[in-house]
């Protein structure tokens, strides 16, 4: 297991974020070790890498073979001891690629979900503050359907956000968007990282994208962790325009 | 329409009484078991399938019967529920609901199981990812998102249950005031000698419940797959 140097600029919040996994999945394999104490974990790698199926094992809506998951010193997932804490209980806020807000709720609906599901009081305060970091006030009263996919994608970073969660995934939550609409969504996650109130997965296989965001990185390859350490360790390659 | 005579107003109130109750009770159980085949596999899956569809292919007059032989006052399990519940299907209205809930079941259920089915699951995880338990995901994702199939499926059970005659009839036959429905009514009607005017004044309410249902299933449709699309 590597364990990256401490992130000197951590702000506030910190966990510890432990997985050591193996799940086989029909011919591939993922079979990942590592603990990150980053902000900003960065989960690198092309497609078909195992980031997805990682996160998601983290999430808990997909249970390894075998192995530990642990956040701090509250085991999520532990094969030999046979713990596999159900997602709902986990509190860790997941953003998928396609936003997947609810199409029969408003999006003030959709964001207040979270905190209907774990009975958590009302907090005016820290919800315009979310909805004002995000730019979505206006759109509070919108169904999902008629939203861009640069809004979509920011309500339900809102929306994983008020439930207060722990720690945050980030599945390639600029996958789905063009150029354009990264460029969108970008500073939000950057003010999200300095804000610092919540650790952060992120997951991308862009380069670029995770060197702006990563405070630490797993490099994945077929499933198997190929470097870990800070965005140095990342490809240097020129976009192409 | 204004010389229904009160045994007709009769024997449409009862069906209506009948197909209502039918639906009411047929309906948590039809969700509950639309939901378990749409999202769930177990072992005798495919048999409870089976158990389910069986009254749509079967003749009504073997489901009637084996109705009768299981919940008849001398049935297996009729003889028990008389005795220790004090509950008596057998030749009363509430054995004609029961028929009514068994033969429509099958057509309450599939379209609900359709629409749970079309349910998108990466909505139920994102629901569980934000905590809710599997139960509030059910009550307010997949049940919300699947309504329209719910109430699709409620309209097409009544109106076969309000239509339902073969199980009926052999199941709790046909007594006036008790067990006669519009279905048997008519029969008993077109078994008569003058009994064609209040026969054809049966049929026509019976084909103008049917085709309310209709419309009312397809605006049911129409909304879901609006409901789905979100906007």
């Amino acid at each position: 297991m590597v364990r990256a140097p401490r992130d000197a600029t951590a702000a506030r919040k910190l966990i510890v974020l432990r997985v050591d996994v193996f799940k086989q999945l029909g011919e591939f394999s993922v079979d990942v070790a590592f603990t990150s104490e980053g902000r900003v974990t960065g989960l690198f790698g092309s497609s078909g890498a195992g980031k997805t199926s990682l996160v998601s094992m983290i999430a808990g809506l997909v249970q390894p073979d075998r192995g530990i998951i642990a956040v701090d010193s509250d085991v999520l997932y532990d094969g030999s001891a046979r713990i596999h804490v159900p997602p709902h209980r986990r509190r860790i806020g997941y953003v998928f690629q396609d936003a997947r807000l609810f199409p029969h709720l408003s999006v003030a609906q959709n964001l207040d979900y979270g905190r209907r599901m774990n009975r958590l009081t009302r907090d005016p305060a820290e919800e315009t503050r979310i909805t004002e970091m995000l730019d979505i006030g206006h759109l509070l009263d919108r169904r999902p359907g008629g939203l861009s996919g640069g809004e979509r994608q920011r309500v339900a970073l809102g929306r994983a956000l008020l439930s207060q969660p722990r720690l945050l995934l980030l599945d390639e939550p600029m996958g789905a968007l063009d150029e354009e609409r990264k460029a969108e969504i970008l500073p939000y996650l950057k003010r999200l990282r300095d804000a610092g109130d919540v650790p952060m997965v992120f997951v991308s296989h862009d380069a670029d994208e995770m060197r702006q965001l990563a405070t630490q990185v797993v490099m994945l390859k077929r499933g198997r962790v190929a470097a870990f350490g800070g965005t140095e360790i990342l490809p240097r390659i020129i976009p192409a325009a | 329409m204004s010389d229904i005579s009160p045994e007709e107003w009769t024997a449409i109130l009862l069906s209506v009484r009948v197909a209502v109750i039918a639906t009411l009770i047929s309906t948590p159980i039809g969700i509950g078991v639309a939901w378990l085949l749409a999202r769930r596999d177990f072992w005798g899956k495919p048999i409870i399938d089976a158990i389910i569809y069986l009254p749509l292919v079967l003749p009504p007059v073997v489901t009637g019967y084996l109705l009768l032989l299981l919940l008849g006052k001398r049935g297996l399990l009729g003889a028990w529920l008389a005795e220790h519940l004090g509950i008596v299907f057998a030749f009363r209205w509430t054995g004609a609901a029961l028929a009514c809930g068994v033969m429509s079941f099958p057509l309450l259920v599939r379209p609900i199981r359709l629409s749970i089915e079309a349910v998108d699951r990466r909505l139920e995880q994102a629901s569980s990812t934000l905590g809710a338990s599997p139960w509030k995901v059910f009550a307010t994702v997949t049940l919300p998102l699947a309504l329209p199939g719910v109430l699709a499926g409620m309209v097409l059970g009544f109106a076969k249950a309000i239509g339902e005659f073969g199980a009926t009839i052999t199941f709790v036959s046909n007594i006036p005031g008790e067990t006669q429905t519009i279905s048997s009514a008519i029969y008993s009607l077109i078994q008569t000698p003058d009994g064609d005017a209040a026969a054809s004044r049966l049929v026509m309410i019976s084909i103008g419940i049917a085709v309310l249902a209709l419309i009312a299933s397809e605006w049911f449709a129409r909304r879901a797959t609006q409901r789905l699309h979100g906007n």
